[in-house]
């Protein structure tokens, strides 16, 4: 674990987008400390500017509190991204892994699907299971693991590929191992790395997703989220500019450092890939 | 001596960090036009930088000349300008390398690489650069050059390839060839080809050659002079009959003591005793095919066929062949990694070929395999004394007990017992292969299956393994098939030999049979091809 | 066979394994539709205020929404089959007008989108390359790690307080000034300029993303062995690189330009909204709240095929790049 922070350590960015993720988090837990009520509440003035009426980053239409918003739509954000990360994971985790080693018609079936899934617009068919289930945190959830596993199960498929064929899964065939043991105790330990990777990536690419289902309006209507933000505040780009900006740049500087973090890890369990750029 | 190329004191530093400062130190070798000259040594000596030196080509930045010179005609190469540098590349001094389907670009045609040298370098009308390019892979006994100028690399074999490669490096005939490890990827009958090539071609336009191998076999064919590169260092050089025949430096006798002799064993009685019987083993694969007929055309490759074999308590049978002879296959289909189509696969009497998994897991225990790729043989994420003890427990075994026997195993096979505890990469690649032996060895197995058990290795390591592996048949009245590619090796391991080719078994007996008065024109052809055949390595050191 | 007969056989392969893929579609889209609670004839009732049960059955026994679902599929397979994607109840139109009408919209935006995406992508990824370690490659990696980190729909709102609002460069939506009457070339300027603001709203992600992707793949390329040969035949390194390691780094560019063109419509969902152009991806959304389940059937089908072909096209520019492509 220590010569794993050391390898990590070694890129500065990928510092730099740990701390500004442990930031996002640290506000994510201290929203309802900071701010007590309810994001949706009209706290005073409305189309006040930043600075103004007591608003440190302004308020909206109605008079909400952008900063507030912008502290519980971080509970949001990593809410929803981990949580359809960790579905989409487990999900493509399986259906590779199986597919890869087992091959024949599993296989078939498998890539049948992510090709199915290449070519249908994904983002289009998220927006449709929200619709259809109705707008909810679980609906979200579902939504974006739906989407995402494919490419997890892709990964992993290949992972499988390649190990299921070398020498030291072969020599636990020839030891008469069982599948099971060696899926999970030969195969799987040689691919947590790329898993990892995509998974840390995933989250970034599903908080993009939820903000966008909640930006076209999407969103659960019970909590507060950036993307709902930005949608109810892009009628009044030209007179309130601050609605749009703030909750887009949490956004960005989010998913900035989630995908920092990603390529940190990315280089850190590939050591030697890092030495190769 | 007139020399064409003239290196002197050349040091090759190494990154900072590094296991030693310089990967070359000291060296001096001469080259004379006309001549060959070998570099031998093994992995890690050096021998590829030195070449790669003399064309600039060396890793830049990390990797650099530090000190000496390269006199090539009076010209300091270490000390000319970049531009001078590729003007000498490719037109002065030229270059093949060891794995001809990586070294070509992939997306480029044959005609279209070869014509990059004539435009580059002489200034001719497309036509002429045409007619020169069919020439030169006519020259290189390419058939029909017109095909292949407009073909792509993947299209081609590997000793094609070989050759188109020569051909491009010999366009516009250089003074020095520079040949790095050229037939160490190649199959031994192709490898006698394009070694008969390149002594060819050096004669015809007096080009003096700088070889790079790693094999005394054929340095044996092919030198005029030899250097053997030890850890950075020129240990000896000289005329290759004194070097081959002679060897003053203590390293270079100790690599060739672990030559194996050509000459077989002699053999050992034969037990009656049968423990594998293999009969009638057929198993076809197919490829492409599929979509109307759209795909690939559908592949149906025999790696099998008909094959039978007869394994005697404490036998070794080597099962010998090039690649795609289907060798691995039948070695697969014994210790029921593949499934066999037909035939029988009789270890003590019971046909293991239909049993299901549940029902073969008992009869793994008697049957083993050791691999060939060390780094790939055992899981990099397990410790060494997990793998090893995994087998027993598998089978039954309770845990205090294999751990016990595990570290026995770590001593029979020559490694210490703190192994048990630490991760494969702590080891080194002959080590590595120690702990698979250790993990076959685990399971009391009857038989053996070794697949290339040695190929990956260096000729010292590889001489200690098969000494381990004889050591260890003793030891445990083990019966082993052994597969491999190399007929030295199989003289010195095996009591028999079946010979495969095309999936068939085209000849079978006892070795020194099989090695003097070979029935089939396919062994002739593969023991005539064995590098450096005329040279007894084993006598001339014993002689000392 | 030479090389030209195997591309088309290649072409031919991915032509009918698209078959399958676009008939799950249609049943899987077809049955997630069901899903949804309520119909068309729902909706309608709901704007007409007071429907009478007996109306509505008369509206599903109408529309055949009082039939079992198999034959609803069947009956719609086969409507398809005849170029007949029904009708919508929301728009009074067939869906195939409608479809029609806002195909064309959706595929400018996309055929931009790409060029710009891939073309730019692959310019800035080479230049980074090239310019390995240094402010060039660092500027153009903080670049795209900033785009590849910002919210599409965002992005489109900044462009337009900046580029229409404050400097009035560029219209804020639609995909042209209609009151104007444009004729002829005129029109052609207008729909570009009404074009800029949505491609590179909806180009900015992907081309961080091609930009990443041809950097590395450079990278990856000009360690391979025939570099080495190439350096050993004399070739300068202005050659090697635009000659040897070009073309094969293109590649996975070109693949994942392929994967991307699904995503690519998601977006335009989006952007579109954003800028109110009047594509498919609006359509979708407009008919999604409406409920109207053939016009959204026939939408996503027609984008399924959107992708289809334009992968068909990669296909065919990857087969011209890659020979080895009959062999896998």
């Amino acid at each position: 674990m220590l010569a794993f922070w050391k390898l990590y350590r070694r890129n500065l960015s990928a510092v730099l987008g740990l701390a500004i993720l442990l930031l996002v988090f640290a506000v994510a837990a201290t929203a309802h400390l900071f701010f007590p009520d309810d994001p949706f509440r009209l706290a005073g003035k409305s189309m006040s500017p930043p600075g103004a009426a007591g608003f440190l980053l302004g308020s909206d239409s109605l008079g909400r509190d952008i900063a507030a918003g912008i502290a519980h739509g971080a509970k949001t954000s990593l809410l929803i991204g981990l949580l359809a990360t960790f579905v989409a994971v487990v999900t493509g985790v399986l259906m590779g892994a199986l597919a890869g080693y087992y091959g024949g018609w599993v296989d078939d079936l498998l890539m049948r699907t992510t090709e199915m899934f290449q070519t249908i617009p994904s983002f289009v068919f998220a927006i449709l299971l929200v619709a259809i289930m109705k707008p909810s945190i679980e609906s979200i959830v579902i939504a974006i693991a739906v989407v995402s596993w494919p490419a997890v199960a892709r990964l992993v498929r290949g992972e499988f590929l390649s190990l299921k064929n070398r020498e030291f899964v072969q020599a636990c065939h020839t030891l008469g191992m069982g599948d099971f043991r060696i899926m999970l105790g030969e195969i799987l330990p040689n691919c947590l790395s790329p898993i990892i990777v995509i998974g840390s990536l995933m989250v970034a690419t599903a908080i993009l997703i939820e903000s966008g289902l909640a930006f076209l309006g999407l969103g659960d209507p019970n909590i507060m989220s950036w993307g709902f933000q930005i949608g109810a505040g892009r009628t009044l780009l030209r007179s309130a500019w601050w609605v749009c900006t703030f909750p887009g740049i949490a956004i960005l500087i989010t998913v900035l450092a989630i995908n920092l973090v990603g390529e940190g890890l990315n280089d850190a369990l590939n050591p030697r890939l890092r030495e190769r750029t | 001596m007139n020399a064409l190329l003239d290196i002197r004191d050349l040091h090759i530093a190494l990154p900072e960090g590094s296991q030693r400062p310089y990967a070359v130190e000291a060296a001096d070798l001469q080259l004379a036009p006309n001549e060959i000259l070998c570099v031998v040594g093994e992995s890690g000596s050096g021998k590829s930088l030195t070449a790669r030196a003399l064309m600039g080509l060396l890793p830049k930045p990390h990797v650099r000349v530090a000190k000496g010179a390269i006199d090539f005609l009076g010209e300091d190469l270490t000390a000319v300008s970049d531009a001078r540098l590729r003007q000498i590349r490719g037109s002065e001094i030229s270059m093949i390398f060891q794995e001809p389907m990586t070294a070509l670009n992939p997306v480029m045609t044959i005609g279209r690489q070869i014509d990059e040298v004539f435009r580059f370098h002489a200034k001719m009308p497309g036509r002429e650069r045409r007619d020169r390019a069919l020439a030169l892979l006519a020259d290189v006994h390419l058939p029909n050059p017109a095909q292949i100028v407009r073909a792509y690399p993947h299209e081609l074999s590997g000793g094609q390839r070989q050759r188109a490669m020569i051909a491009m490096a010999l366009a516009l005939d250089p003074k020095i060839l520079i040949a790095d490890e050229p037939t160490t990827a190649l199959d031994v009958t192709t490898q006698a080809q394009i070694l008969k090539l390149i002594k060819e071609m050096q004669a015809a336009h007096n080009t003096g050659v700088l070889f790079i191998t790693h094999d005394f076999g054929v340095v044996a064919d092919i030198a005029d002079r030899v250097a053997v590169m030890q850890n950075g260092l020129v240990v000896e050089t000289g005329p290759a009959a004194e070097v081959l025949n002679a060897p003053q430096h203590a390293y270079t006798k100790s690599l060739m003591a672990a030559v194996p002799s050509l000459t077989p064993r002699p053999a050992r009685p034969r037990s009656e005793e049968r423990v594998l019987e293999v009969k009638g083993l057929t198993k076809t694969y197919r490829g492409g095919g599929g979509f109307f007929g759209l795909g690939a055309p559908a592949r149906i490759v025999k790696a099998a066929a008909d094959v039978t074999l007869d394994l005697r308590r404490g036998e070794t049978l080597g099962i010998v062949g090039e690649s795609g002879s289907g060798k691995s296959t039948v070695a697969r289909c014994i210790v029921r990694l593949n499934d066999a189509d037909s035939g029988e696969i009789l270890l003590d009497g019971v046909d293991l070929r239909p049993l299901a998994r549940a029902a073969m897991r008992p009869h793994r225990a008697k049957i083993q395999m050791v691999f060939q790729d060390p780094y790939a043989s055992l899981n990099p994420r397990t410790r060494v004394g997990r793998i090893i003890a995994q087998g027993p427990m598998i089978q039954g075994m309770d845990a205090a007990e294999a751990e016990a026997k595990a570290r026995e195993l770590l001593g029979i096979v020559g490694l210490d017992e703190r192994a048990y505890d630490r991760f494969p990469h702590e080891f080194s690649g002959g080590q590595r292969q120690r702990i698979g032996v250790a993990r076959a060895l685990a399971l009391e197995p009857e038989v053996l299956v070794a697949d290339e058990p040695v190929s990956a290795l260096d000729v010292s390591i590889q001489d200690q393994i098969l000494k381990l592996l004889d050591e260890i048949r003793e030891r445990m009245n083990l019966s082993m098939v052994f597969i491999t590619h190399d007929l030295r090796v199989a003289a010195q391991v095996c009591d028999r030999l079946a010979v495969m080719r095309y999936g068939k078994v085209v000849e079978e007996g006892p070795t020194a049979a099989v090695f003097a008065d070979p029935q089939d024109d396919y062994t002739k052809a593969l023991l005539d091809a064995v590098p450096g055949k005329s040279w007894l390595p084993g006598a001339t050191v014993a002689a000392q | 066979m030479d090389h030209f007969t195997r591309r088309i056989r290649y072409v031919l392969k991915r032509l009918l394994q698209a078959v399958p893929i676009v008939l799950a579609i249609i049943v899987m889209n077809f049955f997630l539709l069901q899903l949804a609670e309520g119909d068309a004839v729902d909706v309608l009732a709901g704007e007409a205020g007071s429907a009478t049960p007996e109306y509505m059955a008369e509206l599903r026994a109408k529309f055949g929404l009082d039939q079992p679902l198999p034959v609803q599929l069947v009956l719609y397979l086969k409507n398809i089959a005849s170029f007949d994607l029904g009708y919508s109840f929301r728009h009074e139109m067939p869906v195939l007008d409608l479809v029609l009408d806002r195909f064309f919209a959706t595929v400018l935006l996309m055929v931009s989108t790409i060029l710009l995406a891939v073309g730019f992508g692959v310019l800035l990824g080479l230049l980074a390359a090239t310019g390995l370690n240094t402010w060039r490659d660092t500027a153009i990696s903080i670049f795209a790690l900033i785009t590849y980190a910002t919210p599409l729909f965002w992005v489109g709102l900044m462009l337009i307080v900046v580029f229409s609002l404050t400097l009035g460069w560029f219209p804020t939506s639609g995909m042209e000034n209609i009151a104007a009457f444009h004729e002829g070339w005129d029109r052609v300027v207008d729909i570009a300029h009404h074009l800029v603001l949505p491609t590179i709203t909806l180009s900015l992600f992907y081309l961080a993303l091609y930009t990443r992707l041809m950097r590395a793949s450079m990278l990856e390329q000009a360690g391979q062995d025939y570099v080495t040969t190439a350096r050993a035949k004399g070739l300068t390194e202005r050659r090697i690189m635009f000659v040897h390691v070009l073309r094969n780094a293109l590649l996975p560019v070109v693949t994942m330009a392929g994967v991307q063109v699904g995503a690519l419509i998601g977006g335009s969902v989006i952007v579109e909204s954003v800028f109110a152009w009047p594509g498919l991806g609006m359509l979708a959304f407009e008919a999604l709240f409406a409920r109207d389940l053939n016009l959204l059937l026939g939408i996503f089908l027609l984008s399924a095929l959107l992708v289809v072909a334009v992968n068909l096209v990669v296909d065919i520019i990857y087969s011209t790049l890659d020979p080895r492509i009959e062999v896998s």
